[in-house]
């Protein structure tokens, strides 16, 4: 856990020294190579948050396609040498900056977020534990009360009690069924993590690329189309638009 | 490394990324810009499906992923963005001899 602490700050500094250096360093193309540096450094916090595979489309994709095309455009146009230099809305610019990031990390670190599934467990197995002790001691009476009933012949008070136990009963299943879907044991066991190793490392990792494929193709396959076409009509687009009339 | 702080490094990025876009007079500088604003919003959208989705997980595992997707589709809406962006730099470009913002002014004339 300390060498990720260590790993982490290290990223996070590069990242926003880098960022801070491409929107301030006055030679555009500097800009762009420090621009890779912001592209690798959040594909380290990809591997970090253990996506893996984003990590990897990351690098590909942004420090590998996006990067050249911004540097090949940066070399393509002659309005570079003057620099990256500010327009006139700098001051507006920079308080709105300033505000929205006051206010995201107040929401940030305002808000409860601990609702990872271990903290969501216990919390469940505690509302389930407290219900099942404490239905149970009323269970214990309404039985008292129901052979009392039965034993001095007054069968009215026992039916009563016997439909009380019924309802309880269904309370607590209730209760039960509710924090068994908060709980997500036994989807983890259908999915094939069945000792307690394995579903404490399924739940850290949680995430293995094949169901990310299954999703893309599933799930999302109205999305994953839509995205096909967007790219198509993108790579047309680009091509009419730098067309040689 | 928290939760915290992974969304307060991703605001910071997403803030810097916000600033280049409104004072930049060059219109790759904004469209690097936006590309530092794409890069926050992913490590966000990751981080809260690793630390905050698998609460909402009940019946299949794979809702924890929901997080990652989004983020392969921003990346390749980013691929296509950049690809359109950088045709209409070199049409401005090639039409104004600038890619200056603040002399872009054909549309309101």
């Amino acid at each position: 856990m300390l060498f990720q602490d260590i790993v982490f700050w290290i990223l996070a500094l590069a990242a926003i020294a880098a960022a801070l250096g491409v929107v301030l360093v006055k030679d555009l193309f500097r800009a762009a190579l420090l621009l890779v540096v912001v592209f690798v450094a959040v594909a380290g916090f990809f591997v970090l948050l253990s996506a893996e595979f984003l990590a990897a489309v990351q690098v590909l994709i942004y420090a590998g396609a996006i990067s050249i095309l911004i540097i090949f455009a940066v070399m393509l146009t002659r309005d570079v040498q003057r620099g990256n230099l500010p327009n006139q809305l700098q001051i507006p610019a920079v308080l709105f900056a300033a505000l929205l990031l006051a206010v995201l990390v107040v929401v940030a670190t305002d808000t409860d977020w601990n609702l990872t599934a271990e903290a969501v467990s216990e919390r469940g197995q505690e509302i389930s534990g407290q219900a099942g002790l404490e239905d149970s001691a009323v269970e214990d009476l309404i039985s008292a009360t129901a052979r009392d009933a039965i034993s001095g012949g007054d069968l009215d008070r026992a039916g009563v009690a016997g439909l009380l136990a019924i309802e309880l009963q269904d309370r607590v299943d209730l209760v039960q069924t509710h924090s068994g879907s908060i709980v997500p044991d036994e989807a983890l066991g259908r999915a094939g993590f069945d000792t307690p190793e394995s579903k404490i490392a399924a739940r850290e990792a949680g995430l293995d690329q094949a169901s990310l494929a299954d999703l893309l193709i599933g799930d999302f396959v109205l999305a994953f189309e839509a995205v096909s076409l967007l790219l198509l009509a993108a790579l047309i687009g680009a091509l009419v638009l730098v067309r040689p009339r | 490394m928290s939760l915290e702080a992974m969304l307060i490094v991703s605001a910071i990025l997403f803030v810097i990324g916000l600033y280049g876009a409104l004072a930049r007079q060059n219109v790759l500088a904004v469209l690097m810009s936006i590309e530092l604003m794409f890069n926050a919003v992913n490590v966000t959208l990751v981080a809260m499906a690793k630390y905050v989705a698998p609460a909402g997980l009940e019946e299949n595992l794979s809702a924890v992923l929901t997080g990652q997707v989004f983020a392969v589709f921003i990346i390749t809406v980013a691929a296509a963005e950049i690809a359109l962006g950088l045709g209409i730099v070199f049409a401005m470009y090639r039409n104004t001899g600038s890619v200056d913002l603040t002399q872009a002014a054909e549309m309101r004339n």
